[in-house]
């Protein structure tokens, strides 16, 4: 979550709207964000580890693997996002006016 | 306290009267419906009530049992919440819809006969219409147009089943049914046309989207509920629900990847919640039931709260799709911590309300050794999270900053919002509230470390997917589109229609018209105009002919005849003469 690092936007923008543009938020310091996605990323790591000191009871053997939600969760996001934008959007993708 | 009424009645009759009610006690008004239904409910006793006769039949207007109950309660919270969200519409049509549209969904809930649940189910369609075209755009007369067709044809479906049915076995009782005899399936499809089952799920996503702000908070609690309840009521352990429950998880979390509209974004992720309860309807175990219906009510609770935190954004900023907004936290900080309470809920972390319900679908599913199915779920509730738990909160409220500064949501949407985010995070903390509520005794443990971890895994990994995507460009950028779907079939179906219809009819009246109209008619009006005085003549030149008439004098003779004839001058007696031969001539024959 990184993107919104890049802040400053147009004066006459954002002077239409509110002229709050000296209050700085809290991600618009670049710092934050980092802190924060340090946070997650320790996050992770304990998750891994923690699952080694766990008893388990598995319905099927796979749940049984180390590490098995984490890998299938990941991959299940990745697989998601690459079929959607490279199959299903080219598909199904028109015009916003399309139905009128 | 009086004698309690069935809950339908108090929700119509104040619909009924909202509009005489003026002033600052509207409010107290509209919020005093909700909260008197619920004592209602709560001094009726379980049992049959309010048995009435109809022709041969006796309707039943309140079947009061643990699972009607469940649906009963939380029905009333969400209108309560619902009606909280909305107090700032003045348009007193929209209260009505609403109103009547919860009601219509408890007298459905209640209804221990088809014939009146039939008649509620009904009024549930045509309320909601209202609630969509109170928006009063191009786009939502449209989309409830077609959500009106489609929710007739599905009508008319549940009517025929029920006809049907009610022939075969002479009893209208609303119970378990299953699956024999075309009735039953007619019923089925129009139960699965409710619960927006695939192909037949474009009205929803359709149609909730172009609702008014706070019709869509109504629309999401109600009618995909009242066909979960009917379909745990009707069809428990049917097992085609299992594979369809899986389909509705999985497919609808594509589009929402890539969907722009971010209340779109919801209403898929609506089926695909809708899923996990049909799915636990199939599998038919008493904790596959008991975890559909107890997602059903946290559902409830969580997707009108993601409606409402979107809701909240359109009023302040007009706006809704994923490329207008950003870094709205800035200004609306309460409603970006309420909407993440609700995309942590439905993406079932641990402490929030999906995690002790989905899971026991989940189990459920694992316990029947249903491999294929628990992959799907799995794969859906890790998608969930991706499109509903991040997607929703990170383009709404950070992503690029819009800028955009709104003001924070009025403080009733806070209110109503913070109901939900506490009730959400409440189920999730102690949820042997609710399992206290559920049709047949718990003995789910949700809390189990390995369960804890195991899901926590999921979802922080789907994160890290989103986040290494994100970072990386792959993920697929927000784009003002359309996304095709089943409804193409009956939007651009229908036009195509329209125009086979319009070319082959319009085509055939034009030839009617130039056969009939202009051809054959023109000439039996010319034919009949002298025919009579033409057969006369044939007749009478050859007598004059015989009688040696010739030439000129037999023209004259002729054209003599011919005029009388046409303007009707001939001599009385002639007439009297013609007549009088005419019944001396039948007389003769007869």
């Amino acid at each position: 979550m990184a993107d919104h690092i890049e802040n400053p936007e147009s004066p006459n923008q954002q002077s239409t709207i509110n002229n709050q543009q000296s209050k700085p938020y809290l991600f618009d310091k670049p710092k934050n964000v980092k802190i924060l996605l340090r946070c997650f990323y320790g996050a992770l790591l304990v998750l891994l580890i923690i699952e080694f000191f766990l008893h388990k009871h598995p319905h099927f053997a796979w749940e049984g693997w180390p590490e098995f939600y984490a890998v299938y969760g990941f991959v299940a996001c990745v697989v998601l996002v690459v079929v959607a934008k490279y199959i299903l959007r080219p598909l199904v993708k028109r015009e916003e006016d399309y139905y009128d | 306290m009086t004698d309690p009424v069935p809950p339908v009645i108090i929700f119509v009759v104040g619909a009924l009267l909202v509009p005489f009610i003026k002033g600052r006690w509207k409010s107290a008004f509209l919020l005093a419906i909700p909260v008197v239904g619920l004592i209602n409910l709560i001094s009726i006793g379980e049992g049959t009530h309010w048995v009435v006769g109809f022709l041969d039949y006796r309707l039943v207007f309140g079947r009061v049992d643990k699972l009607s109950l469940l649906f009963g309660y939380i029905f009333h919270i969400i209108a309560f919440i619902a009606i909280l969200y909305s107090l700032h519409v003045k348009d007193n049509l929209q209260h009505m819809a609403g109103l009547v549209y919860a009601g219509s969904a408890l007298g459905a809930i209640f209804a221990g006969d088809l014939l009146s649940f039939f008649v509620f189910w009904e009024m549930l369609t045509v309320s909601s219409i209202f609630l969509i075209w109170t928006r009063r755009t191009n786009a939502a007369l449209g989309a409830g147009f077609r959500y009106m067709l489609v929710h007739a044809a599905g009508g008319l479906c549940l009517l025929a089943g029920i006809v049907l049915h009610v022939n075969q076995t002479g009893s209208i009782e609303f119970g378990y049914l299953g699956l024999n005899g075309l009735g039953t399936y007619l019923i089925f499809f129009g139960f699965g046309l409710n619960c927006a089952w695939p192909l037949l799920h474009t009205w929803l996503t359709d149609a909730y989207p172009e609702a008014t702000i706070t019709g869509t908070i109504f629309l999401s609690a109600f009618t995909t509920k009242v066909a979960v309840y009917a379909l745990a009521r009707a069809f428990p352990g049917t097992e085609a629900l299992i594979w369809i429950g899986a389909i509705m998880t999985g497919f609808p979390i594509f589009y929402a990847v890539i969907e722009n509209d971010l209340r779109r974004v919801l209403a898929y992720s609506l089926i695909n919640q809708v899923g996990f309860m049909v799915c636990g309807i199939g599998i038919g175990t008493a904790l596959a039931i008991n975890g559909a219906v107890c997602h059903a009510f946290n559902d409830i609770l969580f997707k009108a709260l993601l409606f409402m935190s979107m809701g909240a954004i359109m009023y302040r900023t007009g706006k809704i799709n994923g490329t207008d907004l950003g870094g709205l936290y800035r200004t609306m900080p309460l409603t970006c911590v309420f909407c993440m309470v609700g995309a942590a809920s439905i993406s079932a972390f641990p402490l929030f309300s999906g995690f002790v319900s989905k899971s026991m679908v989940m189990d459920a599913a694992a316990g029947g050794h249903m491999r294929i199915i628990w992959f799907i779920l799995l794969f859906a509730s890790a998608g969930v999270f991706h499109h509903a738990g991040i997607k929703i909160p990170y383009f709404a409220f950070f992503s690029h900053d819009s800028g955009m500064r709104p003001k924070e949501a009025p403080i009733h949407m806070l209110f109503a919002m913070g109901i939900a985010a506490f009730l959400s995070v409440f189920i999730g903390v102690f949820p042997e509230t609710v399992y206290s509520l559920l049709p047949y005794p718990v003995e789910y443990v949700p809390y189990t470390a390995p369960h804890v971890v195991g899901q926590t895994q999921l979802l922080f990994f789907s994160a890290l997917a989103f986040t290494l995507l994100l970072l990386s460009g792959i993920y697929p950028a927000e784009m003002r589109c359309v996304n095709l779907d089943a409804d193409w079939f009956y939007r651009k179906g229908g036009r195509l229609f329209f125009h086979v219809m319009d070319r082959t009819f319009n085509k055939i009246n034009r030839v009617c018209e130039r056969v009939f109209v202009g051809g054959i008619t023109g000439s039996l009006a010319r034919i009949s105009r002298d025919v009579v005085p033409r057969f006369i003549l044939l007749g009478m030149v050859s007598f004059w002919v015989l009688t040696g008439s010739r030439g000129e004098v037999l023209q004259m003779k002729k054209r003599n005849v011919y005029n009388d004839f046409l303007k009707g001058t001939l001599p009385v007696g002639i007439g009297a003469g013609v007549a009088g031969l005419f019944i001396i001539l039948l007389f003769v024959l007869s």
